[in-house]
């Protein structure tokens, strides 16, 4: 079950480079395995974090301070594009990631933070460009605050930004909602649809084969 | 009131209870699992004590993450438990496997059209986000999280909010030499990487209706690529065709009262997009990428992006980063680069009308010295009909390696990468930082080009190479 979300202030690191795919955000053979879960924090960004020798790269933002601390990534346009991978969040909040902040995610990403308690904020580019420069001016000692039930950002330099949200969504972050408990609640209605389905479209339902 | 598109009348089909103004419970017809994820699954729906709700409609087979070396040599111990947890969890909760060595075992993405599993009108879901592919027949096929397989596991519906809808109509006469996977890196390079992002994306045009349904499969392969989750082109007379006296397609009264209702999906000529592109195939050339993104991509006889004539400090800065990694020189010709690898296969590319194209260029010519190029077909029937045709034999004789199906270099999940700063050409998706291996650096082009490319050693034009 996610953990809820209702406000956070915390450090926030820019990473503001135009389409991060999740195998940038976690290599593919970190999760091959089925007990993967609690491995990946270190292996978050693994190809920006590390050199090729294995040590950190000091030139990553994430390995400088305060940004180490960071809770929030305010991200470039398309972050977390490509593979449908949950391991790439699964890494993010392993790594203390609770939030990112950009002008938009690949759509499978987006729907994987919600089923982990990750807020994913969308906002103009213009709000994330200037949310990196407020944060730089202040070598990142400046705090990002957000607060989903009032929907708003608050940047380093005071400034307040509101931002949409799906509010079936937000309900579901801020009281930490199991949907697979949720929709099982419905399994009437499932069993409903699936009996009358049948008789619609019975090649649907009839998959055994003789061959 | 408007018509209604394909999307809306496959969606609206599906929905078991609507949740919110835009989001909804939808039936999900058919669910494949593969080796990566789908133990996992069905491990994390025992451990919440749950039972998988409809076992019928679910399909397994391993593709990710074992060896496609010949006799499967080499799988890695993890590989193997992998394998092993899936046989034992599908064997438990009555889930049909396809399994090595079997006809139906393949990567997931190229068995559900060629088993009939994945019709026009159904919602299909994978933990994969090139679920898309299955869009080339009419369904509404998207990828998905761990989290969402286990929900559709316990419950065979998923929580989704209604898309946008974009429609791309690709018009014109295909130019010889030009391929399916050439038509979309084109789109594309047109509107980039997020273009389709919260969008389906109905591909549409007299192009489309003229592509095989091969063809169509790897357009909508590479949705996800241009952001959208969903890509999907309307039934036709071939789409019937090709899924007609396949193993899972209904049979006899079944298939005519199907095929009736099938008739039904097509966008009404009225429908209305939320946003509509136009192509003009006429005017695109054989595609290759050059940089990190799928929309970093040139007609084969165009030249890499000198990032010096940018204005724009971040596109700039975004180019000078994709060069670096990739070795090479803004403003060069991208035909002639050198190619250490050239990888025929994955989910995109490795359909039996990919072989021949690839086999065609192939034939009675050799791979260059000093390049490894390996044919990996989609699927364990894709490679016996291959083999039939004796398409394996010139393949081997033109110096390629045949192997066993599965995903392989597509993704390296299984090992199967290329080494370090090494060049690949490879008809698979992305040509992502490290996706075929770590600093390995991909170029993304249709079979007959990567075959081409094989022999000459470098990013070749396939049309210089004419039979």
């Amino acid at each position: 079950m996610p953990k809820p979300f209702d406000k956070l202030t915390a450090t926030a690191a820019p990473i503001m480079r135009s389409n991060i795919d999740t195998d940038v955000i976690i290599r593919i053979e970190r999760l091959v395995g089925n007990s993967i879960r609690g491995t990946l924090g270190k292996w978050a960004f693994g190809s920006l974090r590390y050199l090729p020798d294995g040590s950190e790269n000091p030139d990553f933002i994430l390995n400088r301070e305060p940004y180490r601390e960071a809770e929030i990534l305010v991200t470039g346009p398309n972050f977390g594009c490509g593979s449908s991978r949950e391991g790439a969040v699964w890494s993010l909040q392993e790594r203390g990631i609770r939030a990112v902040i950009g002008s938009g995610f690949g759509d499978i990403f987006f729907a994987n933070c919600f089923q982990n308690g990750i807020l994913p904020v969308i906002v103009d580019k213009a709000v994330v460009d200037q949310l990196a420069a407020d944060i730089e001016a202040t070598q990142g000692a400046g705090k990002v605050s957000i607060d989903l039930e009032a929907q708003t950002i608050v940047s380093p330099s005071g400034a307040r930004h509101s931002f949409e949200m799906d509010p079936r969504r937000r309900d579901g972050l801020l009281k930490g909602l199991d949907e697979v408990a949720l929709t099982l609640q419905r399994d009437d209605e499932i069993h409903a649809f699936q009996a009358s389905d049948r008789t619609a479209r019975p090649w649907i339902h009839s998959t055994r084969i003789s061959a | 009131m408007p018509g209604r598109s394909l999307l809306e009348k496959i969606w609206d089909q599906h929905v078991i209870a609507r949740l919110s103004e835009d989001t909804d419970l939808l039936h999900i017809d058919r669910h494949l699992l593969h080796d990566l994820g789908g133990s996992r699954g069905l491990l994390d729906l025992k451990s919440r004590g749950l039972k998988v709700h409809n076992p019928e409609l679910t399909f397994a087979t391993p593709d990710h993450a074992l060896s496609t070396a010949p006799g499967r040599a080499g799988t890695s111990k993890i590989g193997q438990e992998l394998l092993a947890a899936l046989r034992v969890e599908t064997a438990a909760s009555g889930i049909t496997l396809f399994d090595v060595d079997q006809p139906g075992q393949g990567i997931v993405h190229v068995i559900g059209p060629e088993l009939g599993l994945s019709l026009p009108g159904a919602t299909i879901v994978c933990g994969d986000s090139h679920t898309c592919t299955h869009g080339g027949l009419g369904a509404l096929a998207f990828g998905i999280g761990s989290s969402e397989l286990t929900h559709v596991l316990a419950t065979q519906a998923l929580i989704q909010r209604r898309p946008k809808t974009l429609r791309a109509r690709f018009e014109g006469k295909l130019p010889l030499g030009v391929t399916a996977k050439d038509m979309i890196l084109a789109l594309i390079g047109q509107i980039g990487a997020a273009g389709g992002t919260g969008y389906a994306v109905e591909y549409a045009g007299s192009a489309i209706r003229a592509l095989p349904i091969e063809g169509r499969l790897t357009i909508c392969n590479l949705s996800i690529e241009l952001g959208a989750k969903m890509g999907m082109v309307a039934p036709d007379e071939k789409t019937f065709e090709f899924l007609r006296g396949r193993p899972y397609a209904p049979q006899g009264e079944m298939w005519d009262r199907a095929v009736k209702a099938w008739r039904e999906l097509p966008s009404d000529p009225d429908a209305v997009f939320d946003r509509e592109v136009v192509i003009d195939v006429e005017k695109i050339i054989p595609q290759v990428t050059w940089g990190i993104s799928p929309e970093h991509v040139v007609g084969v006889d165009g030249v890499i992006p000198d990032p010096k004539a940018i204005d724009d400090p971040a596109r700039r800065a975004a180019v000078e980063t994709a060069l670096e990694y990739m070795g090479l020189q803004g403003g060069a010709p991208i035909a002639g680069t050198p190619v250490d690898w050239v990888f025929i296969g994955s989910c995109t590319n490795s359909r039996l009308s990919d072989l021949r194209a690839a086999a065609e260029v192939a034939r009675g010519r050799k791979v260059a010295a000093g390049v490894r190029a390996w044919v990996v077909p989609g699927s364990e029937n894709v490679k016996r009909e291959a083999v039939a045709e004796g398409l394996d034999k010139i393949f081997i004789d033109a110096g390629f390696e045949w192997r066993e199906p599965g995903c392989s270099m597509c993704l390296a999940a299984n090992g199967e990468v290329v080494a370090p700063g090494q060049r690949s050409v490879s008809t698979s998706n992305r040509n992502f930082v490290g996706r075929q291996g770590p600093r390995a650096r991909t170029h993304l082009a249709s079979p007959a080009s990567a075959a081409a490319s094989a022999i000459a050693g470098a990013i070749a034009d396939v049309r210089m190479m004419g039979r």
